[in-house]
């Protein structure tokens, strides 16, 4: 029996377990765990368990250190997704995945397979999904071949969640130059369940029925888990589409009506998706959480091709399939319950005492391998970290910077600049990609894709889940721990400027090669970054997933830890939305503005940082902060919040300002050089808006949280004015010779202009 | 009252489509496209969705569905029949209303919110709708633009069976002939339109709008007349 097909290119004489993608040394622990040399399926089965997609070789150690308790928390880290609990009897599910190597291999196929595994990674929970998000990362937009990853992957986006019916409400969208050859797709799902009817995705009772239903099991995908997602990408990867999955959103959608519909009748005891290492995958991963074994019979399974090996069987990645464990009464049920929907099932295993995974076909016993091996008793690997050399050396002592004033000569105009960050793709309207999302459907999205965060209402309840995704990659390149605190601070302050509690954190952590001690180090750093904020936040991380080897030939992407935070407003008449209200009122800023460019919009924009440092992050502060949201939420203070981040103070009031239709005009002290003031990503800041006789109520709440509060301007008029007060506004500029406007005044309407044409300018202008 | 929302598989805004007519006053009941009666309902929603995937052309499969007799019956024998969005393609597809809904000269899936012109406010479908308004509600579809050949518009038209045109300032989304968004059948009694009137059912969503048209038709049935234009 051939296990691996033959390289059409070159003989190759490697042994199988390399071939497979396995190491000698994990061989080696093979044969230790087993006792014996495995046979071809069985090492088969191992490659696909032990990639690194699979068992987290190279991240467990680290993922243990994050705290993942919590008082609200009813399912953590090793079931489908995380579970937090928001009142009313409900849980909310969620969970963040990436699906990096197949949307660059195939961007439609690979996005639209990527949001089919997330659903149902939220259905195995017996959870309704009811929101998707989506973050994407690419190389410069006004690229051919960009464009042409951008198309296929919001098209593969909306294709699939626009036909299962679940909204996208959110995400992010970043380009940098990074990850040209490697785009970042990683999608967030949310779901909402009974928390008394969570499901479990465990193989309890022996002589309980397995049962495979959903799409039939064919040869697609085989060697996802081992060969897309667990090697570093190269030019081999246009021959690797073979590996990349079809989604059938239609399948899919029949898929998660049956499976809720089998949760909510209580005909199942456990129940899981095929994802990666498909029914291998399935069957040790629930055996080895039941404590139990289990039997599979591979002539029982549903298929689509003939003369299928054992091995095709048991490595196929054919979407939308789920395994699910049925007591045998219940089986004549269940299976009807597909037949309704149209889904082939079939009884394919046995729950045994055994421990072990037995693989029968045609009567006889081809393969068995005890759960534990396969799945938490897998190889954990102990990487070698070192941080790399750093890029762009520190400037020599005495060495000469840039202007006080801050702003970059072609921008002597700080209304310029301003325009200018607007225009960016990174931080113009998202319109063109979320017009082509279904954000509606469900009748619950209060807010949708166009702000920080997500917010949708349950029905039948006074109560709304909020949710965000964020991730601060262009910081990370200088300090990848640092970067992953700010995302958590940022997506919890996401969450929280809607008045919500953030209650659980999950996480999708994208990064290079770990066998390379610098990349290995950039990921080490990033979960201790994220494992400090998470603590100092309170924020349980409920589950998420790693995704390695993201590196092309022409380099590895930026260290990405992608946040995501799920939040409740207990009440919805709390809800605060980031646009302006009403002309005549207040304007305040809540935190305050810290040292510290690098990393940020502007200095992308100009090519420097007149303060090149990161800035810094105070976690208590921003504790504060969430806290002073919350109480004014409550209290009905505030008429709008929204967070500070890309492009700064400026960027957050005018895109208040837009959103409103609402002119602003501020004064703002200058202490600190004018383009940090103004433009600077210090976290921790949060621009609100508030009737003037209520100024008095905020300052009081904001000074007992002790987290700084001013007063900026007035809300009205139909410019966006910031005139900068204070010493050191103008003088360097006038030194040179120059003038330098020390206010910024632009007409609303050319802002907006500028924000809302920005994403569709660099993808659609032929240039 | 009763209001029937079909399910076909597929079908996503079925649970919507429930509870808006809930909303608007109604008793109702999801019905599977695989029975072959309505169980009493009085009115019919064909919801939103992709039926069977409509990896063909949308609706081109759904109106093979067994339900399909039983809403082609009940529209014959005068009861009011609602399609919105895919229901808009079923019911198009099925012969109940005349023209068809090409992909969106966009060539993409478009969601957005729009404002519709209310043609005539004496329809089963527009009569609860006050006078002079627009209603503003969420498009999402990728094949919405609806066609019908110029002469047989001229008589769609002149029979006063156009109900909806999207108008400013967000205008035509997707190349719809004339602007048109929802129209009905000669007899007045089988409606349909692109955008979704049960996602703006509640302020809290943004619009209670569509509200305006579900009362309309709960209205009308529980009144158990037909108003022919």
């Amino acid at each position: 029996m051939s296990i691996v097909a033959p390289d059409r290119r070159t003989a190759d004489e490697r042994p199988l377990h390399r071939r497979l993608g396995l190491t000698d040394d994990e061989l080696a622990a093979i044969v230790e765990r087993l006792g014996r040399e495995p046979n071809d399926l069985e090492l088969a089965m191992f490659s696909v368990m032990w990639s690194e997609h699979c068992s987290y070789k190279s991240s467990r150690p680290l993922l243990r250190t994050l705290p993942s308790a919590g008082p609200d928390v009813v399912a953590g880290p090793g079931e489908n997704a995380g579970a937090v609990r928001i009142g009313d009897g409900l849980a909310v599910c969620f969970k963040i995945e990436s699906h990096n190597h197949p949307s660059a291999v195939e961007p439609y196929q690979g996005a639209a397979t990527g949001v089919g595994g997330i659903l149902r990674d939220i259905v195995a929970m017996g959870a309704r999904p009811v929101a998707l998000l989506d973050a994407l990362k690419f190389g410069d937009p006004t690229d051919p071949n960009q464009r042409r990853l951008v198309r296929g992957v919001v098209g593969g986006v909306g294709g699939y969640g626009n036909c299962v019916g679940v909204p996208t409400v959110g995400g992010e969208l970043t380009f940098d130059d990074s990850y040209a050859d490697n785009p970042l797709v990683n999608v967030m799902c949310v779901g909402i369940v009974l928390e008394d009817r969570i499901a479990h995705a465990a193989a309890a009772g022996v002589g309980n029925l397995a049962v495979l239903y959903g799409s039939t099991t064919g040869r697609d995908g085989i060697g996802g888990a081992s060969v897309l997602a667990s090697a570093t990408f190269d030019e081999m990867s246009a021959q690797m589409r073979p590996s990349v999955q079809i989604g059938d959103p239609f399948a899919g959608k029949l898929l998660i009506e049956a499976s809720l519909e089998l949760v909510e009748r209580e005909l199942i005891v456990g129940l899981q998706d095929l994802g990666a290492a498909g029914l291998t995958c399935a069957a040790s991963e629930m055996a080895d959480r039941g404590g139990t074994g289990m039997r599979l019979d591979l002539a029982a399974v549903p298929r689509r091709e003939e003369d299928m090996a054992p091995v095709e069987v048991m490595l196929s990645e054919s979407q939308e399939r789920m395994l699910t464990v049925v007591r045998p009464e219940l089986v004549a049920d269940v299976l009807e319950v597909c037949r309704r929907w149209g889904l082939p099932a079939a009884v394919v295993g046995t729950v045994t005492d055994d421990g072990l995974v037995t693989i029968v076909d045609a009567g006889e016993v081809i393969a068995q391998l005890p759960a534990r091996a396969l799945a938490s008793e897998a190889i954990v690997l102990q990487r070698e970290g070192r941080p790399p050399v750093r890029s762009r050396p520190a400037p020599a002592p005495g060495a000469p910077t840039l202007a006080h004033d801050g702003l970059p000569e072609r921008g002597m105009d700080p209304g310029a600049v301003l325009q200018a960050l607007l225009g960016r793709p990174n931080l113009g309207s998202r319109r063109w990609v979320t017009a082509q999302y279904d954000e509606t459907v469900g009748t619950d999205t209060v807010e949708g894709g166009r702000h920080g965060a997500a917010v949708l209402r349950i029905k039948r309840s006074r109560r709304a889940i909020v949710m965000s995704t964020d991730s601060v990659p262009r910081v990370a390149q200088h300090d990848p721990a640092l970067a992953a605190a700010m995302a958590v601070a940022e997506c919890a302050r996401n969450v929280a400027v809607t008045g919500a509690r953030p209650l659980g954190l999950t996480n999708c952590l994208n990064f290079g090669d770990p066998g390379v001690p610098e990349a290995f180090w950039q990921l080490a750093e990033s979960v201790r970054g994220l494992a400090r904020a998470a603590n100092a936040l309170e924020l349980p991380v409920t589950g998420g997933n790693v995704s390695l080897y993201n590196e092309s030939l022409s380099g590895r992407i930026a260290p990405t830890a992608q946040i995501g935070v799920v939040g409740v407003l207990d009440d919805l008449d709390w809800l605060m939305s980031p646009e302006f209200r009403e002309a005549g009122d207040l304007v305040v800023l809540l935190g305050e503005t810290g040292a510290g460019m690098s990393g940020s919009n502007y200095e992308e924009l100009a090519g420097a940082a007149p303060d090149d440092r990161p800035p810094s992050l105070d976690l208590s502060r921003e504790l504060g902060l969430q806290r002073v949201l919350q109480r004014a939420a409550q209290e009905g203070l505030l008429r709008s919040a929204q967070d500070v981040s890309g492009g700064g103070l400026a960027v957050a009031v005018a895109e208040c300002a837009i959103w409103s239709g609402l002119g602003v005009e501020l004064s703002v002290p200058v202490g600190l050089p004018p383009a940090v003031v103004l433009f600077g990503e210090s976290p921790g800041r949060v621009v609100a808006s508030l009737p003037p006789a209520r100024w008095s109520e905020l300052a009081r709440l904001a000074a007992g949280l002790r987290v700084p509060c001013r007063r900026l301007g007035v809300v009205g008029g139909d410019r966006v004015r910031i005139r900068l007060v204070g010493i050191g506004a103008t003088g360097a500029a006038e030194e040179r010779g120059a003038r330098v406007a020390d206010e910024i005044d632009r007409p609303l309407v050319e802002l907006e202009r500028a924000w809302r044409q920005a994403l569709a300018r660099s993808l659609d202008e032929v240039g | 009252m009763k209001v029937g929302v079909v399910v076909f598989p597929g079908s996503n805004c079925d649970r919507d489509a429930l509870h808006a007519a809930e909303l608007a006053g109604a008793e109702a009941e999801l019905l599977w496209h695989a029975e072959t009666d309505l169980h009493g309902a009085d009115a019919v929603i064909l919801p939103g969705g992709f039926a069977h995937g409509d990896y063909l052309r949308a609706g081109a499969i759904a109106r093979f569905s067994p339900i399909m007799g039983a809403v082609r019956e009940h529209a014959a024998r005068g009861g009011l029949v609602l399609g919105i969005c895919n229901g808009f393609q079923v019911l198009t597809e099925a012969g109940l209303l005349p023209g068809a809904l090409r992909r969106n000269t966009s060539l993409h899936f478009e969601h957005g919110w729009v404002r519709l012109s209310v043609e005539r406010r004496d329809t089963s479908f527009t009569n609860a709708v006050p006078s002079g308004a627009t209603l503003r509600m969420p498009i999402a579809h990728g094949e919405g633009c609806y066609y019908l050949p110029d002469a047989e518009l001229d008589r769609l038209e002149a029979a006063g069976q156009v109900l909806f045109r999207y108008a400013p300032p967000e205008g035509n989304p997707n190349g719809s002939a004339r602007g048109i968004a929802g129209i009905m059948n000669e007899q007045g009694n089988v409606g349909g339109l692109m955008p979704h009137p049960e996602r703006a059912a509640e302020q809290i969503l943004g619009s209670d709008d569509g509200m305006f048209v579900l009362r309309s038709l709960v209205e009308s049935t529980a009144r158990s007349g037909v108003l022919v234009g």
